[in-house]
């Protein structure tokens, strides 16, 4: 059974968002880390790029296979996790806490509203 | 977009499903990419054991007074050279020495041979070798394939595993041989082969069989502190050790000498199909050649189909690549120019529109430490 934060929000490809924090921490989920498995590179985003919602941000590899990930909300880039660089497991072993990939300076918060809470991504991952 | 013809089950299916495995459609079957992890997996067979299904590999007898002419007119190594129990590693080839498929070729007596051929090549080998037959080679083949299944247990332990399994008298195949013998439950093939670089064996029986075979070796395999692996740690093993996979770094427009497998090729033994070919590129010049190379400093992994460029100018593509578990860095190979394909020469690797650097190195990539 993988843990799912009640105080986070979701997207249906498995990023997270903490929407009570400005800069708002966004990683991938401890489903989405289980699924992927062994996490041999992130390749962050640069800090200071503007992205739209549902845009493509960055790209994290796993053994088998390159996943996109996707922004949850629109805004800036404001920071990226370094600790990533040389220890991309941290993603595997702490996907919601040292595991966040980027924070993003959200230029409309209202558009986390839009994902999904806990409950709803319980059922979605079923 | 391709066609939707439906994925083939070995007889452990099920078994992998109730294990928890992922599966994924790989050479027209569905199978097991990883239980636990890749990573995970792929340890365990450098430092104790694992065990593969490998149900999906092809099996042909091929028998009578003419097998060993017919074979030695079609494959590129000697396989005159075999006695009953012995092996060797050989590659089926068409007219232009393009690579059909590579293969393990047994000799289970004089007039008897054993040939295990990779999933994806069953009906390209199987087609290949009956139109190369005539009525006068008095050759008879069986394709075993649809009935026999397969396991590889692989690693250190592999012995361990053998004697927990088969008991303590002498079952364990040396390296390159086939022990055939019988069983309560039919017969099995002991082969003293792997793709991984380390000890062990692969062991074939009839498919019906196989169930009970795996839940005893998946057993003793965890006794001695290993694990069921997956197709993804197969692949990760083999590429430390610079194998080559048909259908990544073997086709059949390439040559075995342009894929660095001239050893497994006899010039001298007489006349076999693509043998002209080959003969010409060993006194002129290969187009090209296979090369080992290792990212240099922290990049994302290589990957099939990333274009490779050398000074500069896109020359080709990655054909196997991979994050290497055992070494931390990306590996991969690659068909260069011959000149690029020196060892030492930097190249880069283009992923995702960003250049990397890559030193062309020696295979294997990845040696067992010293004890």
């Amino acid at each position: 059974m993988s843990n799912v934060p009640d105080n986070l929000r979701y997207r249906e490809s498995h990023e997270w968002i903490d929407p009570m924090q400005n800069p708002a921490p966004v990683g991938i989920t401890d489903h989405a880390q289980a699924e992927l498995t062994d996490v041999v590179f992130v390749d962050p985003p640069k800090v200071g790029t503007q992205v739209s919602a549902g845009q493509q941000v960055c790209v994290i590899e796993s053994v088998k296979a390159a996943s996109d990930i996707y922004a949850p909300v629109s805004g800036e880039i404001a920071e990226v996790n370094e600790a990533l660089s040389n220890d991309p497991g941290l993603l595997n072993r702490d996907p919601f806490l040292g595991g966040w990939i980027f924070k993003i300076k959200p230029s409309n918060i209202a558009e986390a509203d839009a994902l999904m809470n806990a409950d709803a991504y319980r059922k979605h991952i079923g | 977009m391709s066609d939707p013809s439906p994925l083939r089950r070995t007889p452990l299916h099920a078994v992998h499903v109730e294990m928890g495995a992922r599966m994924v459609p790989f050479a027209g079957w569905d199978m097991p990419v990883q239980y636990s992890g890749i990573v995970e997996e792929h340890k365990a067979v450098r430092q104790s054991v694992g065990v593969f299904d490998i149900s999906h590999m092809g099996q042909f007898i091929v028998s009578g007074r003419g097998a060993e002419a017919f074979l030695n007119r079609v494959l590129t190594n000697n396989i005159a050279t075999l006695q009953p129990g012995q092996g060797q590693y050989t590659l089926l080839l068409n007219a232009h020495g393009g690579v059909i498929d590579d293969l393990i070729a047994y000799r289970t007596s004089e007039r008897e041979f054993f040939l295990v051929v990779n999933a994806s090549r069953i009906d390209a080998d199987w087609e290949h070798l009956e139109s190369q037959l005539t009525k006068d080679d008095d050759v008879m083949m069986a394709n075993a394939s649809d009935f026999t299944a397969g396991l590889a247990i692989q690693g250190p332990k592999a012995r361990e595993v053998a004697a927990a399994v088969f008991g303590n008298h002498d079952s364990f195949p040396a390296h390159n041989t086939i022990l055939v013998t019988m069983t309560d439950t039919g017969p099995m093939w002991l082969c003293g082969t792997g793709y991984t670089g380390e000890e062990g064996f692969e062991f074939f029986m009839p498919a019906e069989t196989a169930e009970a075979w795996f839940r005893k070796i998946v057993d003793a395999v965890k006794a001695a502190g290993g694990m069921a692996c997956g197709l993804g740690a197969r692949d990760t093993l083999r590429l430390e050790m610079g194998y080559p996979l048909n259908g990544n770094d073997l086709s059949e427009t390439r040559t075995p000498l342009q894929a660095g497998l001239g050893f497994f090729v006899a010039l001298d033994k007489g006349g076999f199909t693509g043998r002209e070919v080959l003969v010409e590129q060993k006194t002129a010049a290969l187009p090209d050649k296979l090369a080992a190379f290792r990212m240099t400093g922290t990049t994302p992994p290589p990957r099939p189909h990333y274009p490779v460029a050398v000074n500069g100018q896109v020359v080709g593509e990655v054909c196997s690549g991979t994050q290497s578990p055992s070494l931390g860095a990306g590996i991969g190979m690659a068909y260069l120019p011959v000149d690029a394909a020196k060892i030492g020469n930097m190249i880069e690797i283009e992923i995702r529109g960003r250049r990397f650097p890559a030193e062309v190195v020696k295979k294997p990539f990845y040696r067992k430490p010293a004890v």
